[in-house]
């Protein structure tokens, strides 16, 4: 399974935080159709990925454990 | 401890007895704070959301980019989440040089690294609503997915 996070404007439209997703072997642009898809999550075009705490490309291939994080534009400062 | 997120009100001179130094001649200091008034908006209050295990790796990469750039530099930076009110402080950053010049700069860089890499979010309580602000750079944000090399390096 892929752990999925989502942080702001993602975590306010999924309403949770965290979901597991059977994603081994999928490439990060893949997991993003499918968490489309299933949850009729939108923007997820425009966000950065983060796999295990580093940016990742779409292309990025996923592994069971893997921990995926959307990055929404980031705000802080 | 040099790079941290808190959910406690941050003290400003922790963050700079941490970059103290016998070679320093410097130490700047920037001193983010919430505030009311933004293009005729009115905020009430802000929340900083962090992806904490993550922020604290970028903001210990941006205190190596700048190692990097300014050998002598000490760097240390603290951001708040959580709930902030009007004039509270969002983020401290320190930097200590040998000489003035490298410190503003080096503090300069730090804090505009923050807006590219660091994946903190606020979200602006107006009276007449609410948004997660993003996009702060007015730029379009990252079309690969990702930051692309020279965001990350640079």
């Amino acid at each position: 399974m892929i752990n999925v996070l989502l942080f702001a404007q993602l975590k306010d439209e999924l309403g949770k935080e965290t979901v597991s997703i059977e994603g081994n072997g999928m490439s990060v642009a893949q997991l993003k159709g499918k968490m489309k898809v299933d949850f009729q999550l939108e923007g997820l075009e425009t966000v950065m990925t983060a796999v295990n705490e580093e940016f990742a490309d779409d292309d990025t291939i996923l592994s069971d454990g893997d921990t995926v994080a959307f990055i929404p534009p980031v705000s802080g400062g | 401890m040099n790079y941290n997120i808190s959910k406690e009100p941050i003290v400003i001179q922790e963050v700079i007895d941490k970059v103290v130094s016998r070679n320093a001649g410097a130490v700047t200091t920037f001193i983010g704070t919430v505030r009311e008034m933004t293009k005729g908006k009115k905020t009430l209050f802000l929340i900083y959301e962090a992806y904490v295990p993550m922020a604290n790796k970028k903001l210990e990469q941006i205190g190596a980019e700048i190692k990097e750039r300014w050998p002598d530099a000490e760097t240390a930076i603290t951001h708040r989440v959580g709930k902030l009110e009007i004039t509270d402080i969002a983020v401290v950053i320190a930097v200590s040089t040998p000489h003035r010049n490298d410190a503003y700069e080096a503090n300069r860089y730090a804090i505009e690294r923050i807006k590219e890499i660091v994946p903190i979010w606020k979200k602006e309580h107006w009276e007449d609503g609410e948004t997660w602000v993003g996009n702060q750079l007015e730029t379009v944000p990252y079309p690969s997915g990702k930051p692309e090399e020279g965001d990350i390096d640079d």
